[in-house]
């Protein structure tokens, strides 16, 4: 089926109708040829503005051809990597590079998994958990459909687009792949927050305690005027206690329900220990002027978990980070995030030590996570669906420049600053029917300028099965597929050569294969998974 | 081979011969094996609670070995008659207060536990059954099937002990007890006895993702997010993206090694089936009009579904809205409660229209009811019972269950519960679906069975 330019009729309310005119024609660039060298290929540039005539169309010059993928890095002198004890032993190569990048950020850039793994393991996350300085993104910046910047906190979907961007453009890929953790771990919705700078200002706020200590990221979160509106904390006072954050800050956020941490009456007393927060609200600005009213505070003595004092919201949240179930709720959770089988016991009280040894601080946790052997040799997990946009999007050198994947990442099941309720996304969920089929049509739009013309290219006529294979993997910036996969594209380029019967057919039918290919490359298991 | 187009009712561009046409065309070509598609489990919002690990989902049964030629898929189709029951669940997210969907005005304790929020008397229809409960304003659509005995309604369901979290008395919900372990749904389980083993279309989820309620150990089950079809693009056309979808169906068949695989090839192998299945269903016309909601737009599609003869058994789909409703309560629930039932009452004209009423039933539930005194923030906190309303020409239409009254509340200042859900899930079950719920609900023999359906 043709892929329609719009979202299809009777989804959700169009909030556009303006549509600017685009003047598309043909440019030239240099594409990896899967070789370590690069080769022309055509596509069709959308020009937002009327481009002038003879302006430039491409390819420039050559790049430097890139030794690293001819030469891989594993067999290069291994550098100085002495690793902790219970770190992965094996030999750190691109392959495992790629892993690193796809669980700790999204995914490779062509020649970057040989650069990364040239650093050795520890030196690779640490590249990842210590940057140094403010992101720099490079790159095209975002546009919408017309071509103009984004407007995150005003225009609808661009909040989506903005985190997207970061996420494709980013020198820091941890700190973005960690706000979408925490995005998730402390999942708040604008559904219920009046603006969405406010959600923006939250997931900054995740960016930058996302290393740091736990109590510290805890309390921020618990007065963020985010947060605040989406578990009602503004309208907890002591006349009047709201329960809700008082329930999930414990259920969702530190301890876990059903392990014996509290009871109902402590969530009775943690939500009178957090009263006090208020804001005002007015139609220009929605709920603002946050802040803690000491009047609305119960000072009253509380008793929470068995210890009784004039607790305030603070105390709430120390009382959760030093109660004994929290670390091995904190470990377990960082882990899921990472690792898709459960720690042995031995690994997770490591891991509790190396957090409460610390000072319950995030980032020795998730160094040891990175480096640990199940990280490299257990079994893939499947990639949440803006990591897998992302990541194509790298792999292919696009840059965010359309509103299309906002609700295409809505209906592959992960629109950001939506998440369903405040448990986050399920990851168990990723891959039903119907999420599947919105990450095959994401993989069609993404393949929006890379696919052929099969009616209007002049198409090669003699392209070979290995060959049609071979420019379609180096579209995709030449990622692994497992042999099985590799064999099943080969047999579907030779049953699709088969179908050639007259002349005419020749250069379109192989044309059409290669969009095939390009698509199935998109939906395969190894793109999906991580 | 064309198979003979059984009596299919024509309603729409779609009928019940193409889907088997398109089926057997596929087949002719000699496709691949499937491997049996297995669903996620129920419960997965819980695992993450208790901390296991994501992705691939360690608690996963085997993957299916079987191997069934795409071949059955049409058998499994044609062998779902047109006589079958289909049940058709829907789910007020978050809990929703009953005590507004049925005030009761009549209880002195209402305005004063309520004095911000209570529904002022006359402001809607008087329940008939209890008199003391009036009817939301914004339900006037189920207060009229209500009195056309359509309507059985449970004015105070739940469970003795309430748990007060949303995921975990949910999860109670959707598994029909009240444990924390088990990972199959309580239809599910119905679908592992009765179902198929290559007919995903006989447990469907119209929300996108499937609800756990259906999570099946063995049997395949699907969702999909929007009624208007189930199609794949691409810039393939004619005849190269046949060959295209075989490979993809191949990505679905091959072995796999890990949980995270398997959840991809299941994934692969639902979704070409699905594709095959419900290509160009999408064009449907209802007989009656309906309101102009993407929930009414579900339903509207479910009945024309339902008109051409796909084999569903069990449906589920979500109300419109959230339904945790702590602050400002008044005017969110007013407005999804009313699209709510106005859909719900279009889609029973329709089914009537169409003249299958008496094949559909409609169970609609919430994780639990919120607690009579309002909070300070023109809202209400998590509480105990609920309300649940079983809609269908077949429904007994009579309310199961007293209302408690505001006066003597539980140890949490809660509505006391005067109805097990288990109950209504064991009538289901035994009156509706003809099935034994011993097999179904553990502990089945200890829970009354008020009459559901009409005899």
């Amino acid at each position: 089926m043709a892929i329609p330019q719009q979202k299809p009729v009777a989804a959700r309310p169009k909030r556009r109708s303006k549509r600017r005119r685009v003047w598309k024609d043909k440019h030239y660039r240099w594409v990896p040829d899967g070789q370590g060298d690069w080769r022309v290929q055509g596509y069709v540039f959308r020009h937002h503005h009327k481009p002038k005539r003879g302006h430039f169309r491409g390819p420039g010059k050559k790049p430097p051809r890139q030794a690293a993928v001819a030469a891989p890095a594993s067999a290069a002198p291994p550098v100085s990597d002495p690793r902790p004890p219970g770190a992965y032993q094996g030999d750190f190569g691109p392959a495992q590079a790629v892993r690193l990048l796809q669980r700790a950020g999204f995914g490779p850039v062509p020649g970057q998994a040989e650069q990364l793994a040239s650093l050795g393991l520890v030196g690779a996350v640490q590249s990842l958990t210590r940057p140094k300085g403010t992101a720099v993104l490079s790159g095209p910046p975002p546009r919408d459909d017309d071509g103009n910047p984004l407007a995150p906190a005003d225009a609808w979907g661009h909040d989506h687009l903005w985190w997207l961007d970061r996420m494709v453009r980013t020198n820091q890929p941890l700190v973005e792949r960690m706000a979408l953790t925490l995005h998730d771990w402390f999942a708040t919705s604008n559904a219920n927050v009046s603006t969405t700078q406010q959600m923006i200002d939250q997931s900054n706020l995740f960016r930058g305690h996302c290393f740091g200590s736990f109590l510290d990221l805890f309390r921020a979160v618990t007065v963020d005027p985010a947060m605040l509106q989406w578990l009602n904390g503004n309208e907890n006072n002591k006349w009047a206690p709201n329960e809700n954050y008082a329930r999930e800050m414990m259920e969702l956020f530190s301890l876990g329900a059903d392990r014996g941490a509290y009871s109902e009456d402590d969530i009775r007393e943690q939500a009178r220990a957090l009263t006090g927060w208020r804001s005002e609200w007015s139609s220009e600005e929605g709920e603002h002027n946050f802040r803690f009213d000491p009047k609305r505070h119960d000072t009253e003595s509380k008793t929470v978990f068995g210890k009784t004092g004039n607790w305030g919201w603070e105390d709430a949240c120390r009382l959760c980070v030093e109660h004994p179930l929290h670390p091995s709720f904190f470990v377990a959770k960082l882990w899921s995030y990472f690792i898709p089988v459960a720690p042995s016991s031995a690994t997770r009280e490591a891991l509790e030590h190396a957090y409460v040894d610390s000072g319950r601080q995030i980032r020795p946790v998730l160094e040891e996570i990175l480096m640990r052997p199940e990280l490299y040799e257990g079994p893939p997990m499947v990639k949440p669906p803006v990591v897998q946009l992302a990541a194509m999007l790298r792999a292919l050198g696009r840059p965010v420049d359309t509103e299309a994947w906002v609700w295409l990442c809505e209906e592959a099941g992960q629109r950001l600053f939506w998440p369903p309720n405040v448990s986050g996304w399920d990851d168990n969920r990723w891959l039903d029917t119907s999420r599947m089929r919105a990450r095959w049509n994401t993989v069609a739009y993404a393949l929006e300028e890379v696919s052929v013309d099969a009616w209007n290219d002049d198409y090669s006529t003699t392209e070979t099965p290995e060959e049609a294979l071979a420019r379609a993997l180096a579209s995709w910036g030449s990622p692994a597929l497992r042999p099985e996969h590799r064999d099943e594209l080969l047999e579907f380029a030779r049953r699709s050569e088969n179908l050639i019967l007259a002349n005419w057919q020749k250069g379109p039918y192989r044309a059409l294969r290669q969009n095939a290919l390009l698509q199935l490359i998109g939906v395969s298991p190894d793109t999906i998974l991580q | 081979m064309s198979p003979q187009p059984r009596n299919h009712s024509c309603c729409s561009g779609y009928t019940r011969s193409q889907l088997l046409r398109s089926a057997a065309a596929e087949a002719g070509k000699g496709l691949p094996a499937i491997e049996a598609g297995m669903p996620e489990p129920a419960g997965t919002g819980l695992s993450r609670r208790k901390f296991l690990a994501r992705g691939a989902g360690l608690a996963l049964a085997v993957y299916g070995a079987s191997k069934i030629p795409l071949s059955a898929f049409e058998t499994g189709i044609a062998q779902a008659a047109q006589s079958d029951k289909i049940l058709v669940s829907i789910f007020f997210d978050g809990g929703i207060d009953s005590l507004s969907v049925l005030a009761p005005v009549g209880d002195s304790r209402y305005a004063q536990l309520r004095p911000n929020l209570a529904l002022p008397p006359g402001a809607g229809t008087t329940f008939g059954e209890d008199p003391s409960l009036q009817w939301h304003p914004a339900a006037a659509a189920l207060a009229t099937l209500h009195g056309e005995g359509k309507v059985s309604a449970f004015p105070a369901i739940g469970y003795d002990h309430p748990d007060q979290s949303h995921f975990t008395s949910r999860h109670y919900y959707e598994i029909g007890e009240l444990q924390v372990g088990p990972r199959t749904g309580w239809l599910g389980r119905y679908l592992d006895a009765v179902g198929d083993d290559e007919n995903p279309l006989q447990g469907l989820s119209l929300d996108g993702s499937l609800s756990p309620m259906i999570a099946t150990a063995e049997k395949p089950v699907a969702a999909i997010d929007s009624v208007d079809g189930y199609d794949l693009w691409s810039r393939v056309s004619d005849p190269i993206d046949a060959e295209m979808f075989r490979s993809f169906a191949r990505f679905g068949s091959l072995p796999a090694d890990s949980p995270g695989l398997s959840q991809v090839r299941r994934a692969a192998s639902q979704t070409d089936k699905l594709r095959q299945d419900l290509t160009g269903v999408g064009e449907f016309s209802s007989p009656v009009a309906y309101p102009d909601s993407w929930f009414s737009h579900k339903l509207a599609g479910l009945a024309a579904y339902i008109a051409v003869g796909l084999p569903m058994r069990v449906v589920t789909v979500r109300a419109p809205g959230g339904y945790d409703t702590h602050a400002d309560q008044a005017g969110d629930l007013e407005d999804n409660l009313r699209e709510t039932c106005e859909g719900i009452l279009a889609f029973q004209r329709d089914l009537e229209a169409r003249g299958l009423a008496d094949r559909v039933l409609i169970e609609m539930w919430s994780e639990f009811g919120r607690r009579p005194e309002e909070n300070g923030s023109l809202g209400t906190d998590h509480g105990a019972a609920g309300c649940a309303f079983v809609i269908g020409s077949k429904a007994k239409g009579e309310m199961v269950g007293e209302f408690p009254g505001l006066g003597s509340l539980d140890g949490d200042d809660n509505l006391r519960v005067t109805s097990d859900f288990r109950g209504m899930y064991c009538s289901l079950l035994e009156q509706w679906l003809d099935y034994d719920a011993e097999a179904i609900i553990p502990g089945a023999a200890g829970f009354a069975r008020p009459m559901l359906v009409k005899t």
